[in-house]
């Protein structure tokens, strides 16, 4: 499920947005983004040239105006992206106001607290219908739990104590039974906590990308304030005055603001696309990093597969009637409450009608499955002339032994086909009745539908996907293919898990996985993209960077997407940033030099309207600029798995060249209007 | 623009396309300690000497930093030695003509200027250096700056291709190597071709010729002690012609004027001192000789440029027909054309080093184009005039070579950063002259300085990839090595350090008096000249835009600490990078990677090149050739 997102300029986010804007003028604040900070220094000169001037007061003072602007757009971008995910997230943990909890002391006596001061290692006792405090591990019990507040998802599911199935998320509901839990973290510090602060600017750090972009681009500014500062005296030489507001103008134009602006707005945008998905990261360096990723490791069982095996076929022996092997294999199977016993009833009656009969004790007697004998069945006392009858069915081995046992022979032509079976990915079954073999239950993995797609489009994107399974070898080379996944690793054991990652990361690759129980943890430590189920261990989610609520192990690829999206807006925007400004200079150089060599007059390509009415309208656009992209900011670029090379020339011409094109349009628009309500 | 410069296009185009892989082969075993070449067993022993006497243990190689002190330290020692040369050469040998010593601000910047591979000469050859001179103390730098520059690349070429390592090679070796078995036997065989030509070679004393028509000019006359001499006179104005009756004088209603002597506040005649001219018959010349081939070999093949003579490839000696202007121009870009090949063998990615030939190539072509076209157009106001060659802009081009061959030579030079020249880029269009100067701003990286155009190509490399890279949604990656913020910030040192010196330094000369002292045109052409000037140094060009005079203490000075920073300021951030991507893992490809192949890579590669080096400059360019291209139009010259 996931949550809809809200609408781009929604007014509860907007409004107190606006506000913000305002807050984010703090210069401590500023710094951290030097664009706009030298933009907003600019603005500051800008206003003072108000005063100072002699001339021209009020185009300077439109200037300031929208210099202003510029650095309050930026930062009203930043805090829509805040708000939006705030909003997601408080969405998310609404439930979770203040419950009352019942902490068991030392003494073992039980007292009520606030669930605001559950400390990390507290235990607490949860009946059915309340809310559970806080986020921990059942440590007693096992009960159904309704986690529907955080996952959407509405069936109850269990929760029990060891195991994977232990851990419990705060706000959740108990429907039945009583746990205790013992709390593992302190307050403030749940995912959703984290989650916030990463959202909200106090906490937030800055990724390795952005910290790259952000020097490429405060270099750029710094090469942009060479390049106005130098020409003072380039004009003093030209006998041409170039006045302080019109050098910001130029300057702040120049420097790519754009980008600039929006940059962090675009890194917390893709936190919230993911919130919207329903999960939760860590930290925005996980978030990058899933782009990045060049290996999926996924688990055969849940992920590629539906959970359970499905029998699909019978395989009779020799001189065995395909109807008695089905009748038998049903019998045995009545009993049978796992998914491949009651496939096997569905079988039977789809192939050959065979209906579900209730069969009954004294009559019947069942056998259920052993570890020791590997068997399961049923055993029919001699009843009205009916001989006795002793079925069973079981793993080729394991029936081996029993006919052996009885006197009877195991047929080569059923080994043939136990062999068969297996080779093509299944799981054989052997039924017996009696002594005698009556054929083999071919149990088949089912590969989910569409699955294959994915894989295809991943490959296309450049990722590697590999399967990883407990069955053999030849099980795993038939789902594998069936599954069309790029590599497998069978016979998996976790530390095996662990292994792989390092390898694959020793080549140089990133790695993303996705596991749930306490054996995946060192692994999900150890991949680049680490995706613990919220079903899954309290190990496992401290492990990870990141946590899917919806516990949907092929959520894996649309977390991908979004790493790639949040890194393609980021690369666009500065590309359509910087090709802005080859307009601008057409805007604003001829301009400048107008007065004094009027002979420049053809470099007015656009057919500006004045001199100021240019400097003005690049200033404008500039600034509205960064408003018109917020949507796309923080819905991100589309991102189509269509290849490296197609992707960069559509981005290319969109973003570079489009850069290049549409300020020549909105710059003559704008002037167009400047002129047409002789603002200056 | 007529058939024959675009036949002759074609041949240097399709003859540089033929000797770049032939060069990066037998660059690729230079460059490697154990690399095979056939002059092995002439050249071997020589080697080993040679790392015996520096101390050299060949088989250790050098992490980035180790390398970088290496070849600082090599050109300081190296540089104070010309410092020494030419401070000195009245007292040393070969000194046939008894030059003077130089002055220290012209030592300095003459010393700086060679070691940094600029060549840029604020002093006529002929007129100044003795043969020793030029010999040992300049020629060393010919080859040791151009070894120099070809280390480095190489350097950087191992980082991109070598992963996990410190290592980048030894810098003594590959100063050794390239010298040894890539510069002089290339040299020597093309001595020997320029000589075939007509190009002169020996040692003896100027000769004096005497002429079959004489001249005179008019000289300052000196006396028996060689001092020029002044007469004092009485400082005259012009004033009216009075008639008899006190009343002005006039001729059809226009005063007739007469100078009469100016009087001071008592009524006594201002005094003033000047020259005594006397005319003076030249009926003798006197010709340049020298050792001239072996260095013109040099000055073209490691992209140098440091003429012989004052007028450099212009001159008839210099340069003696088509066939060796063809050549010399073909050997400036040989080796950074080889070098693009060595890139994409060493990182087994020969597509990417064609790559960065082929955006090198388009840019080349359309520099090329567009001064070809605008010297071709001429100047209007010398056509209304009727005072203009059919075929456009002859001022300043040598007739022997034309348009064509002018444009070409100024855009290879300029590509490269070589500071030859066979015309004076000063007299160019105002849009001719721009192709050299854009050129040099944008780095010299089209081809290239030798190694230089290639690690500074690099470097706009990373930049591309880095901002493009993003766009396929991945952390950037070039090579399989991912972008991270220190190379980065190495990348955008390297640009801001280019922009700040040659804006800044020509800001300063722009409104000091010592920068205008220099100018003899004014207007947008003498700011032109200015930042032609410094453009030249930072970039390690060499080739001027006449019309400055840059012989004082002022200009010699900051022109040789630009060349100082162009050089060395760029080359250890270049370093830095090298050595934090030899460090870095290798990241295999995928579907997924940016292909740094291909025609989009070099249509990106190109924009970001053009967009970084428009941006830096446009604004100063526009104040200086291009609204002198606009007032040209308008009928103003300057």
């Amino acid at each position: 499920m996931t949550h809809k997102a809200p609408s781009l300029f929604d007014w509860k986010i907007a409004g107190p947005a606006v506000g913000d804007a305002f807050k984010k003028l703090d210069p401590r604040l500023m710094i951290k983004n030097p664009v706009m900070f030298v933009t907003m220094v600019g603005a500051a000169l800008t206003t003072v040239g108000i005063f100072t001037a002699a001339t021209d007061r009020g185009f300077i003072a439109q200037l300031a105006v929208w210099l202003w602007f510029t650095v309050l757009f930026a930062n009203f971008a930043e805090a829509v992206a805040e708000g939006r995910g705030k909003a997601q997230a408080q969405a998310l943990r609404g439930t979770r106001v203040n419950t009352v909890a019942r902490r068991i002391n030392k003494s073992g006596k039980v007292e009520e607290v606030s669930a605001n001061d559950l400390r990390k290692g507290d235990v607490v006792l949860v009946h059915a219908g309340e809310v559970i405090p806080a986020d921990g591990d059942v440590i007693e019990g096992a009960a159904t739990v309704d986690e529907s507040a955080i996952t959407g998802e509405s069936a109850p599911v269990i929760r029990e104590s060891g195991g994977d199935r232990s851990a419990v998320t705060g706000g959740t509901r108990v429907l039945s039974d009583e746990i205790k839990i013992r709390i593992s973290i302190n307050p403030g510090e749940g995912f959703l906590d984290r989650m916030i602060s990463l959202v909200e600017g106090a906490s937030r750090q800055k990724t390795p990308n952005e910290i790259a972009l952000t020097i490429l681009l405060s270099a750029l500014t710094l090469i942009f304030l060479l390049v106005c500062v130098t020409l003072k005296p380039f004009g003093l030489y030209s006998a041409t005055v170039f006045s302080v507001p019109v050098l910001i103008a130029l300057l702040v134009c120049l420097i790519p603001t754009t980008i600039g602006g929006l940059l962090s707005a675009i890194g917390i945008a893709g936190m919230d696309r993911l919130l919207q998905h329903n999960v939760l990261a860590m930290s925005g360096r996980a978030v990058e990093a899933s782009g990045d990723v060049d290996v999926l490791l996924l688990d055969k069982t849940g992920t590629i597969t539906l959970g359970n095996r499905m029998a699909t076929d019978f395989v009779p022996a020799p001189g065995v009637a395909m109807e008695k092997l089905a009748d038998a294999a049903q019998l045995a199977s009545l009993a049978d409450e796992t998914p491949e016993g009651r496939s096997v009833v569905v079988l039977a009656k789809e192939k050959f009608g065979l209906r579900g009969r209730e069969v009954a004790a004294p009559q019947a007697q069942f056998v259920p499955f052993t570890a020791q004998t590997r068997m399961s069945g049923v055993d029919f006392a001699a009843t009205g002339g009916q001989p006795a009858r002793s079925i069973r069915k079981g793993a080729a081995a394991a029936i081996k032994i029993h006919v052996d046992r009885l006197g009877g022979q195991f047929p080569e032509a059923v080994d043939r086909s136990v062999e068969n079976v297996a080779r093509s990915g299944g799981t054989p079954l052997v039924v017996t009745d009696g002594s005698e073999v009556l054929g083999v239950i071919h149990l088949k993995d089912i590969v989910k539908g569409g699955i294959k797609e994915r894989f295809a489009q991943l490959r296309k994107m450049g990722i590697r996907t590999v399967m990883i399974t407990g069955d053999n070898k030849l099980t795993a080379t038939a789902i594998a293919a069936e599954a069309g996944v790029d590599d497998f690793l069978a016979e998996a054991k976790p530390e095996d898990k662990l292994a792989l990652i390092r390898k694959e990361q020793a080549d140089g690759r990133m790695v993303a996985m996705i596991g749930d129980g306490t054996n995946d943890a060192p692994a999900l430590a150890q991949a680049d993209v680490g995706v613990a189920m919220n079903t899954g261990t309290q190990a496992a989610k401290e492990a990870g960077n990141m946590v899917d609520l919806d516990s949907n192990p092929t959520k894996l690829i649309e977390i991908i997407e979004i790493g790639k999206q949040l890194l393609i807006t980021r690369g666009s925007l500065t590309t359509f940033s910087i090709a802005n400004d080859v307009a601008k200079y057409f805007a604003i150089v001829p301009a400048m030099l107008m007065v004094t060599f009027p002979a420049i007059a053809p470099l007015n390509i656009m057919h500006l309207h004045s001199p100021n009415s240019a400097i003005l309208s690049a200033i404008i656009f500039n600034a509205l600029i960064i408003v018109a992209l917020i949507p796309l900011a923080l819905r991100g670029v589309k991102f189509k798995p269509i290849g490296a090379l197609a992707i960069l020339q559509r981005n290319l011409l969109i973003y570079g060249l489009g850069g290049v094109i549409i300020p020549f349009a909105g710059i003559k628009v704008i002037d167009v209007l400047v002129a047409a309500f002789k603002l200056v | 623009m007529n058939s024959s410069g675009w036949i002759q296009l074609a041949l240097y185009v399709g003859a540089l396309a033929l000797i770049t892989k032939p060069m990066g082969l037998y660059l690729m075993q230079v460059l490697d300690p154990k690399g095979k070449t056939w002059l092995d067993p002439l050249i071997r022993p020589l080697e080993r000497l040679s790392y015996w006497i520096m101390g050299v243990r060949a088989e250790q190689e050098q992490n980035w930093r180790q390398y970088t002190w290496a070849m600082l330290l090599f050109s300081l020692v190296s540089c104070v030695f010309t410092y020494a040369i030419l401070r000195l050469q009245n007292f040393l040998p070969l000194n046939p003509q008894g030059f003077a010593g130089l002055t220290p601000h012209l030592a300095f910047n003459t010393a700086v200027s060679f070691t940094t591979n600029t060549n840029w000469q604020s002093y006529g050859g002929e007129s100044t250096m003795s043969y020793l001179s030029q010999m040992v103390a300049l020629a060393i730098h010919n080859f040791a700056s151009a070894a120099t520059g070809i280390a480095i690349a190489a350097a950087l070429v191992r980082g991109l291709s070598r992963h996990s390592t410190q290592l980048l090679g030894n810098f003594w070796v590959d100063l050794v190597r390239v010298t040894y078995y890539l510069l002089l036997p290339i040299c020597l065989v093309f001595a020997v071709v320029l000589v075939s030509q007509g190009m002169i070679q020996n040692f003896k004393p100027y000769t004096t010729a005497k002429l079959i028509e004489s001249y005179t000019i008019t000289v300052q006359k000196t006396d028996d002690k060689g001092q020029p001499v002044t007469t004092n006179v009485a400082f005259t104005v012009s004033a009216p012609k009075l008639d008899d009756k006190g009343q002005p004088l006039m001729t059809n209603g226009v005063a007739v004027m007469v100078d009469v002597p100016q009087l001071d506040a008592k009524g006594q005649p201002v005094m003033t001192n000047v020259p005594v001219m006397v005319n003076q018959t030249v009926d003798e010349q006197s010709i340049v000789q020298g050792p001239m081939a072996s260095q013109v070999a040099i000055k073209m093949l490691g992209t140098n440029g440091g003429g012989y003579t004052n007028a450099n490839a212009a001159h008839p000696f210099e340069n003696p027909t088509p066939l060796s202007n063809f050549l010399q121009m073909l050997s400036i870009f040989a080796i950074g054309s080889g070098l693009t090949w060595y890139l994409g063998r060493m990182t087994k990615n020969q597509a990417h080093g064609w790559s960065i030939w082929g955006a090198m190539l388009t840019l080349f072509l359309a520099g090329t184009l567009f001064c070809w076209w605008a010297e071709s157009g001429g100047n209007p106001i010398h056509q209304q005039l009727g005072v203009a060659v059919a075929d456009g802009n002859m001022e300043g081009k040598e007739v022997r070579f034309g348009i064509f061959n002018s444009a070409l030579f100024a855009t290879v030079t300029t590509d490269a950063s070589c500071g030859a020249v066979n015309s004076m880029h000063d007299s160019f269009t105002a849009l001719g002259g721009l192709v050299p100067l854009f050129n040099i701003q944008l780095g010299e990286i089209i081809f290239g300085g030798v190694g230089a155009g290639l690690y500074g190509m690099l470097v706009f490399v990373v930049l591309a990839v880095f901002i493009a890279g993003l766009m396929v949604g991945r952390t950037p990656e070039y090579l399989g090595k991912k972008i991270h913020s220190f190379d980065v910030k190495m990348a955008m040192l390297t640009l801001l350090i280019l922009c700040l010196t040659i804006l800044g330094f020509s800001a300063w000369a722009a409104v000091s008096d010592w920068g205008l002292a220099g100018l003899n045109n004014n207007g947008p052409h003498g700011l032109s000249e200015i930042l032609y000037a410094y453009s030249s140094c930072v970039g390690n060009n060499g080739s001027a835009f006449a019309g400055l005079t840059a012989n004082t203490p002022w200009y010699n000075t900051t022109l040789g600490i630009a060349m100082l920073f162009g050089r060395f300021l760029m080359i250890v951030p270049v370093m830095a990078l090298a050595g934090s991507l030899a460090q870095k893992k290798l990241v295999p490809a995928s579907a997924g990677t940016f292909p740094v192949s291909g025609g989009t890579f070099i249509v990106l590669l190109i924009g970001t090149i053009l967009l970084v080096g428009a941006l830096n400059f446009l604004p100063v360019l526009a104040l200086g050739p291009i609204v002198e291209h606009f007032l040209m139009l308008q009928g103003k010259l300057f």
